[in-house]
This record gives C-alpha cells, structure tokens and sequence, in this order.
C-alpha cells in the first residue's frame, strides 16, 4: 500500500517538475539562455489562471489556452528585444552565458514588481480539488490533471523534435549552432522560437500548479531552482533527460518523505544532483562537450 | 522659443513646488514604514501589515492629523519594501532615519525582523512596537533594546493555548492520548515544535506523529497519509502561509479523520475561507478576534471600506491597536521627542480596537492565541486578557 502510494504520489509530482523543466530545457539547451526569470514566467501563468478564475469563473483549464499565446508572443518580444542583442555581441556560449544570467535576473524583478502590482497576496483558489483514487491510493484530481497535460506536453515536444523537419533543426541548433549555421538553419530564428515555445510551456505548467499549489508573486525563484537541477541533472537540450530527472527527483522526494522524514526531502534532492554531478557531469542524456 | 518659456515655466514651477513643500514640512509629521512587498513573507504582510498602515494613516489625517502640543500635524507616510531581506531592510532603516529623517516608524512584520532591526531602530531611539513577532526571549530582548515592545504573545502562550484545548478534548473523550504534529522546518516552526513537544509530554501526550517539512514543499500528501496513517484524533501544524492552505487541500483529499485539526499562521486569513468554504468549518488556527465586540466590528467594517481588503481575523486587529498606542503617545506626550514618547508609552495604558492595552516590562499581555472557524467567522477560542471566547468545536469532516 504505502508502496503504491509512493509511486503514485512520485509520479504525480514528477508530472509537476516535468512541467517546471521543460521550458527551461528548450531555453537553455537551444536558445543558449540561462533563464533565471522562468520561475517569474511560471507564476505569471499561474497569476492568469487565478485571476481568471476569481474574476470571471474561468476554468484554468480554458485559460491555458489563453496563456499559450500571450506567453509565447510575449517572449518572442522578450528574446528578440533583450535577448538576441546580447546572442549576436557575445563571443563564446560561456560569454553568453553570464550575459543572460544577469539580463534574466533583472528581468525577473520586472516581473515580480508587474505580478506584485496586480496582486500582491497569495493566489489563492481551489480548482478541481476533489480526491480520487489510483490503485487504492488517495490523491486529488488537478494533480492527476497537471500530471496528464505534462505528459501530454512531453510527448508532443518528444515527437516534434524527434520526427519532424523543424524538430531536427532544432536539436542542430542545440548540438552547434555554428554547424546548424552551415548548414542553412536559421539559426536566430529557430532560437527565438524555441525561446518562446519554452517560455509558453512554463507559463501553461504554472496555470495547472495554481490549481494545487498556492503561489504569490514573489515565489519564482523556488521554482527557478528546481528547473535549474533538473535540466542540469538530465542534460542541457534534452527532453528525455528532463523528463526522466523529473521523475528521479519526484520518487525520490516522496520515498524520503514517506519512509524517513519530509524534512529530509531537499537534501535527498540535492544529494542526487551532486551524485549526478561528480559522475555524469553532462546529465543523464547529456553529451559530453568536445 | 517655445523650449526656452516651457523651460522657465517648469523652473517657476520647481521653484513654487519646493516653497509649497518647506511651508507643509512644518506641520507634517514623518512616519516610516518598511515591511515586505515581494519575497516570502510579502503574502502575509499584505494582508496584515500593509493595509493596516493605509487605514491608521488614512483615518488620522481624514480626522485632520495629530494634535502634538496643539498642532494639527498630518501624517505623512513614507514606505519601502523590504524584499523580505532583513540586509535590505536595515539599509532602509538607515535611511529613513538619516535621509528621509522620519519622526516615526511602524515596527517591521515578521519575527525575525523585528529581532534584526531592534539595534537599528534603537540606536536612533525610535519606539517599536513589534506586532507581528512571536518569541520568548522577549525579556532579553526588551532589557537589550528598551525601545522594543511586544504586543501578541509568547511562543509558549501560543502553545499553551493548544495544549489547554488537547487536554479539554481528552477529557471530554474526544481525543485519546495520541497527537499528529508537523511543523515548517525554520525558526519559527522549530521554535514551536519544540515547545509543543515539552507542553504535550507534560501532559502525558503522545506525539505518534512527528515530523518537518521544508519551507515551500510542493506536494504535502506524503506528510498528510503518514499523519492519516497514525490514528491520532488531533493534527497540530506549525506551519506558515503557503502550508496552512497546502496542509488543509491535502486534509479535505485525504479525508483526515480527526476532531482536532489546527493550523499555524494564515488559518485567520480570509482567504482561507474563501478558498475552502465550508470545509474548513470547525478548523483551528493561531489567533483569533472577537468579531461582536463593538470595537472590533467597527474596525473591521473602516478596514474593508477603506482598503477594499477584509481583515484577517488575528493580528490585523493588533496591528492596527500598535498604531493606536503609537498615535495616542504622540498625542499624550504633546511631542515628537522619541525618548519621552518611549517613555510615555511605558507608563500609560492605551484605548485601542483591542481593548485597553498597557505594557509591563514592554509586554502587552492582552492577545489571542487560538481561534476557530465557525460558520464563516474565525473566532477567538483562547487568549489572555480578552474576552468573548467562544467553546471550541469538534472538527466534523471536510464536506
């Protein structure tokens, strides 16, 4: 019993991480931005979804279909204003690098003050939050819900990299973008897109966490920093990787908390990402850098 | 020729402004306000720290300002964000003391703030009067910054208050000997837990559930099954804003069959009611008011016209009175000098929504401690010093 309780409260949360790295993997692995506002774009997604919700009773779940192109032509603006002037100055990815983390980071204060401007308490609501049962265990249905849609994501962001034309230029980009240059890939283009999709699918995952978590304005960060382990843990650039670091750190979470002690939770996760670290510094999927 | 008069004009325009200003200087009485807008302790501080100041500020000067010595002064507020930084903070407390050069201060919101800044603000011999701060070291800290006082309890009252009601439930039957407690794994949960822990043995409870979480956990169902799986009849939480709301989701998902359900901070925000309706009926929490006291009420009622928000049902009512007692002490001392105002509000009792207030060693022992959901209303059930506490009521469900 307490077995399938893990797995199935494990998953669950795997489902929320999923949908936490996702955006980041794309932003970082292809547009080359280490993106320190994502935890701020999650809860503007999260902040539409509550707003809509008390205001006029619209199901979070329509919302995500509001937020997906205000989001995404929202950092397309983002990566094409900030951004691509520091892309096009930089010489070196590690250049880059520090360029974005510091942009980012102001950005990030930007948008903590527009979302403290528009509601500084908690965005608190409850949406969906009838339990049901798995296999015998208890859990509520936004949770099952945020899990279905994340799995959902993963696999149609799998397949478009995978099986189609622009997915494949993609993942050049992400492998070199000098290469993927050479070869006639727009590159700008392709990254300021891939920036974008990201930036919606962190803006959708923070509408579906509203609905079992209570945010505020202010809680980016946390965010930002689970994103940031598991895109480092699975492999910069790699939907697999992030997907299955996000599914090691949420059975691990659950198992700690649930056979030892819920205190102990963040230092198994970060136990895990320095065990990652010392052996598999690339990640999991990650390519070793030439 | 058009730049150069719009230029002149704008000069003229300086110039009148700055003699406007230095003309109200005089009757303006500076207050300075600093306390969180973003960071982790902002969705609590604008709910009841914030608004209280906008009432206190608003009313004093509708009522035509303070009367120091005979002159009408209005106030004039001036506030920062503190980021939930306590480094950000005393860099603002230096500020508003050298630069903005403010008579008075409202003390910061949270405990840890309160302790970080009382060098600070006692250094330039500001009165504090901490509300939203909860300790027990607060002897030693008010013998060290004699500035400082506390208005809202002890660490220990706070437990005592859930200790009182355990053992009414035991020996009503209730509940048995077993408790689940949890607790948010900083300061303040810490501090909370332990002494639960010494309160509850000495009572002869068993704690079959004892276990912390970090501060923002995303997924609380792992402690909510284990706190199921125990039995105990009463769930104690020691938790803060974020947690009180993801500990009641997880209560009303897993059914937590329990009479005693009791959660930290936040529990008294209206929000939490609006959130969860009915199902949070009977649920307790920190703090508490009396919402029939006709003090109260009308407190409540300027709150919601004034700043479109309902008050919380706990420290927003304290928050509120500290501004009383530092308005009445301007006022009685017929003086903006810090020091007399200090000493002016040692040495005489306060009337404020919270009834008559007076400090004994910097302590106002008058508080709340717990209160419980009924119906809609979040009333006090314990407390010292006030009156009006309703019987606690047997948690029934989550429907």
């Amino acid at each position: 019993m307490q077995f399938i309780d893990i797995i199935i409260s494990g998953l669950l949360l795997s489902g929320t991480y999923a949908l936490v790295a996702m955006g980041l993997n794309l932003q970082y692995g292809v547009a080359r931005i280490m993106n320190l506002a994502n935890g701020e774009v999650l809860v503007f997604g999260s902040l539409a979804a509550f707003w809509l919700y008390t205001s006029s009773q619209i199901s979070p779940l329509l919302t995500i279909l509001i937020v997906i192109p205000i989001s995404f032509i929202g950092n397309l603006l983002i990566y094409n204003l900030l951004l691509a002037p520091l892309v096009r100055r930089s010489k070196s990815r590690g250049a880059l690098e520090v360029d974005s983390i510091l942009a980012t980071f102001g950005m990030s204060f930007i948008l903590i003050g527009i979302m403290t401007s528009i509601e500084g308490g908690f965005f608190a609501y409850k949406y969906l939050s009838e339990p049901i049962q798995i296999l015998g265990s208890t859990t509520s249905l936004s949770r099952l819900v945020a899990f279905l849609i994340a799995t959902l994501i993963a696999l149609v962001l799998y397949l478009w990299l995978n099986k189609t034309r622009s997915g494949v230029a993609v993942r050049a980009v992400s492998v070199s973008t000098e290469a993927a240059g050479l070869v006639g890939i727009n590159v700008p283009r392709l990254s300021a897109v891939a920036f974008a999709i990201g930036g919606a699918i962190t803006a959708v995952g923070g509408a579906l966490i509203s609905t079992f978590i209570t945010l505020d304005a202010s809680i980016g960060v946390v965010f930002t920093l689970k994103a940031l382990i598991i895109v480092i843990m699975g492999g910069v650039g790699e939907i697999r990787g992030a997907i299955i670091a996000a599914i090691i750190l949420g059975i691990v979470e659950t198992t700690v908390a649930t056979l030892v002690d819920p205190g102990l939770t963040l230092a198994a996760a970060y136990f895990i990402f320095v065990l990652i670290l010392l052996f598999r510094p690339q990640g999991l999927f990650g390519r070793r850098n030439t | 020729m058009f730049t150069r008069t719009l230029r002149k004009l704008a000069t003229v325009a300086t110039a009148m402004a700055l003699f406007a200003s230095g003309v109200q200087a005089a009757d303006v009485i500076k207050i300075g306000a600093i306390a969180p807008k973003t960071g982790g302790l902002a969705g609590g501080a604008v709910v009841t720290q914030w608004p209280n100041v906008e009432l206190w500020v608003n009313q004093v000067n509708a009522r035509g300002g303070l009367d120091v010595g005979g002159k009408m002064m209005q106030i004039e507020l001036i506030e920062y964000d503190d980021k939930t930084n306590p480094g950000e903070h005393i860099k603002l407390a230096q500020r508003l003391a050298t630069q903005d050069k403010v008579d008075f201060i409202v003390a910061p919101y949270g405990t840890g703030f309160n302790i970080a800044t009382a060098p600070i603000y006692g250094k330039f011999g500001y009165p504090m009067i901490a509300v939203s701060a909860i300790t027990d070291k607060m002897e030693e800290l008010t013998q060290r910054y004699p500035n400082l006082f506390f208005t809202l309890g002890t660490t220990t009252a706070f437990v005592q208050g859930v200790t009182e009601i355990l053992v009414e439930q035991r020996a009503a039957g209730t509940i048995g000997n077993e408790v689940a407690m949890v607790n948010v794994a900083d300061a303040f949960g810490i501090e909370l837990a332990d002494r639960a822990r010494e309160l509850f043995a000495a009572e002869g409870f068993d704690i079959v559930y004892d276990k912390s979480y970090p501060l923002g956990t995303p997924d609380l169902s792992p402690v909510m099954k284990g706190a199921k799986e125990s039995g105990a009849k009463a769930f104690i939480a020691w938790s803060y804003p974020p947690d009180s709301f993801g500990l009641a989701e997880q209560a009303i998902i897993e059914d937590l069959d329990v009479n005693v359900y009791y959660s930290a901070v936040a529990t008294s925000f209206p929000a939490f009611s609006g959130v969860y309706g009915s199902k949070i009926n009977n649920v307790l929490g920190a703090g508490g008011t009396n919402v029939d006291d006709p003090a109260i009420a009308a407190y409540r009622a300027a709150h919601s016209e004034i700043t479109g928000k309902t008050a919380d049902y706990w420290a927003s009512a304290n928050t509120y009175a500290a501004l009383q007692i530092l308005e009445q002490a301007i006022v009685g001392a017929a003086t903006l000098d810090r020091d007399t105002v200090t000493q002016y509000i040692k040495d005489n009792s306060f009337d404020t929504v919270m009834g008559d207030l007076s400090f004994k060693n910097n302590f106002s022992d008058t508080f709340w401690s717990v209160g419980q959901w009924q119906d809609g209303v979040f009333r006090g059930v314990k407390g010292s010093n006030v009156e009006g506490a309703v019987d606690v009521r047997l948690k029934d469900g989550w429907k």
